[in-house]
């Protein structure tokens, strides 16, 4: 679970890291009597779940209050779209004021996991940032990388090989060290899969401040965390994807006309790939997951259709702990209900295929059926042109 | 041959009298898998499916002897689960278990490095050996014996490779499924390094996916080692979203790796044979291994 830049913040406050002063606004109003209690210049910053917000124009600097309100009015008036967004890009419903300092200097600090170590990795660089990861192919010299574990922590040693690499000045040291050890408390603690603070600044009158931050909760870990739970609730963006999650199925929204519903991570991203691969493009990855109940079948079709650009569906499912009959009766329970018009193809393979495939047959619902992936993604192609039901 | 498991192989499984335990042991055995006892803490002393259940691993191993170990338990007990099959002496763990937090398995997997225990998994549909053994949840049926060795991250997409490399009468010496977490034990490299020497084995098939650095080091290890088998991959995710990717710390410790596109190029730069469309696994298997 990624949680917005003024929750990170404000968990950061607990934890006695300095933070620019600030105020969330959900109106041009609000921003203005932010920018007015916090005495100009101020930073508007959209909160969406996303990175690269200061490239896409979702970071605004304001010299008064009347300009905050302004600019606050943009933002909330339209969707921001960031590298990561995707072409609809994402509605701004809040706005951090903050502030605005005077920075001397930029840093990054981060603490992650590292797949290909299996271990967790502190990082700091002498630059932070927004160019901060094309320093790392240009200058890897200026980032520092230690590697610990959860039992073992960071060594004090270790937090002091951090410190002196930033060339902090000896009043800092201290503190910073404080700092890290809490954060990566913080971090143990509660399950985190990423903390990161950038830029973390020097600013003139010499204080550390956490400019930006950005936390990562495990989500196989949030029933240890029931405290993060109004986070939770606070941030799905898209209704879809909020319907999905409380059926427990992985739903992303995307930009094309095929929609997709499978059982597997991998051979959904692989039947996205191969809806490419002859020239279509998929609406959605959708993964029913291996426990999920003829209901959540049914809710997870449903909310395949309700998605009005989707003109063509593909049900591509390799039985395993999943049964075919479990996913044919969904589907047929959501289309009954739906009246849909769109097309729907296919394709079942593995446990209970047989019955799956007799109980689509005898509902008199006009599937089309295709007994390979090719021929499943070939029909979905061709008929996504067609916006009646076919056959 | 195969690797991992054979008919030989003893096996425990823990999590034993749970449901979905219940029905795929009951699957393992008709498949011929050599179940040897279960545990299932506070039911020991008990029979299920016809063999002994323990409170503990440990008194599981000191009675029945077992070398492997499959584990169906909850996902905050999994960890705890490899732990306590590393510590009684299992060799090799299995652990279909999905939802383990990550920062359990780094934990668990000190364990294992400690006690010289081998994982497969967490997050896996486990791992089968066609004829002779399967440990896991993997539909037995579609699989046939044979000279192709397939390793996968995925479950499901697994299945279709199989059911195409089947189809198409090529089987399988040993198909493993090394789990889609970001934390995992045996990844590619073991496993090819396990599939060199496997007289069965002709041919080796990657199942990838975005994520991680598994495959780059696959396609390192193969440069590196002249592998003298024809190796295959097909890396899924080229038209994943992005995803809500916040920070830069993933991309500063990948260095810019990651993508399915990076993965494919790396592959390709090692001599790896690129399967670019998910429904030609096994015509493309069939083509290498006849023009061998």
């Amino acid at each position: 679970m990624i949680i917005h830049e003024y929750q990170a913040k404000e968990l950061l406050r607990q934890l006695a890291v300095t933070v620019p002063g600030g105020q969330l606004a959900a109106s041009p109003a609000e921003a203005r009597q932010a920018a007015l209690d916090l005495s100009s210049p101020v930073i508007l910053k959209a909160q969406v779940l996303s990175g690269g917000r200061g490239k896409a124009g979702g970071i605004l600097k304001a010299r008064t209050a009347e300009e905050a309100e302004v600019l606050a009015r943009s933002l909330l008036a339209r969707r921001l779209v960031t590298a990561q967004s995707g072409p609809r890009g994402l509605v701004v419903r809040k706005i951090l004021v903050e502030k605005a300092l005077d920075l001397k200097r930029e840093y990054y600090f981060g603490l992650a996991v590292d797949r290909g170590c299996d271990s967790l990795a502190a990082i700091v660089s002498r630059q932070g940032g927004l160019e901060i990861e094309e320093l790392a192919r240009s200058s890897p010299g200026l980032i520092k990388k230690i590697g610990f574990t959860p039992d073992e922590g960071l060594k004090l040693f270790q937090l002091r090989q951090l410190a002196y690499f930033l060339e902090l000045e000896e009043v800092l040291i201290k503190d910073f060290i404080k700092h890290l050890q809490q954060l990566t408390r913080f971090f143990l603690d509660m399950d985190l899969k990423l903390l990161e603070i950038n830029p973390l600044a020097l600013t003139h009158d010499g204080r550390l401040v956490a400019v930006d931050a950005r936390m990562e909760f495990d989500d196989c870990a949030l029933v240890r965390h029931p405290e993060l739970s109004s986070f939770e609730e606070e941030n799905l963006e898209n209704e879809l994807e909020r319907k999905a999650r409380n059926f427990k199925l992985n739903y992303l929204k995307m930009d094309g006309q095929i929609g997709c519903l499978v059982n597997g991570a991998g051979l959904a991203m692989a039947t996205m790939d191969i809806i490419q691969y002859f020239g279509g493009s998929p609406a959605n990855f959708l993964d029913i997951g291996g426990g999920v109940t003829e209901e959540a079948v049914s809710q997870a079709f449903e909310i395949l259709l309700s998605d009005s650009e989707v003109r063509v569906a593909l049900v591509n499912i390799f039985g395993g702990i999943v049964r075919c009959d479990l996913v044919a009766r969904g589907v047929v329970r959501a289309a009954r209900k739906f009246s849909l018009s769109q097309p729907v193809v296919v394709r079942l393979e593995g446990t209970n295929v047989a019955e799956g495939r007799k109980i689509l047959e005898e509902s008199g619902l006009p599937f089309h059926f295709a007994s390979s992936l090719e021929e499943a993604a070939r029909l979905a192609v061709t008929l996504g042109g067609q916006k009646t039901w076919a056959s | 041959m195969g690797i991992l498991i054979d008919d030989r192989s003893r096996v425990l499984v823990q999590g034993f009298t749970g449901r979905e335990a219940t029905f795929h042991s009951e699957k393992m055995l008709e498949y011929g898998t050599r179940l040897v006892a279960g545990v299932t803490p506070g039911k020991g002393g008990q029979v299920h499916l016809g063999l002994p259940v323990y409170n503990t691993v440990e008194a599981a191993v000191r009675d029945q002897a077992p070398e492997v170990s499959v584990i169906f338990v909850p996902p905050l007990a999994g960890a705890e689960a490899i732990m306590e099959a590393a510590e009684a002496g299992i060799k090799l763990i299995v652990c279909i278990t999905e939802g383990i937090p990550v920062l359990d398995m780094l934990r668990a997997k000190a364990w294992l490095k400690k006690y010289g225990a081998a994982l497969i998994g967490p997050n896996t549909p486990g791992v089968i050996s066609p004829g002779k053994s399967k440990v896991g949840i993997m539909p037995g049926p579609i699989h046939r014996p044979g000279p192709v060795g397939l390793i996968s991250r995925s479950g499901t997409l697994t299945y279709e490779a199989v059911h195409q490399l089947t189809s198409l009468g090529l089987g399988q010496s040993t198909a493993a499924g090394i789990g889609g977490d970001p934390v995992i034990g045996l990844k590619f490299v073991e496993l090819l390094e396990m599939f060199k020497p496997d007289p069965q084995t002709e041919a080796v098939v990657l199942i990838g996916e975005i994520g991680g650095r598994a495959e780059e080091q696959a396609a390192d290890y193969l440069k590196e080692s002249k592998y003298p088998k024809p190796v295959l991959a097909y890396v899924a995710g080229l038209t994943a979203p992005p995803g809500k990717r916040l920070g830069h710390a993933g991309a500063i410790i990948e260095g810019g790796q990651g993508s399915a596109r990076d993965k494919i190029r790396q592959l390709a730069e090692a001599g790896v044979t690129i399967i670019d469309n998910p429904a030609h696994i096994g015509r493309m298997t069939a083509e290498v291994l006849a023009r061998k």
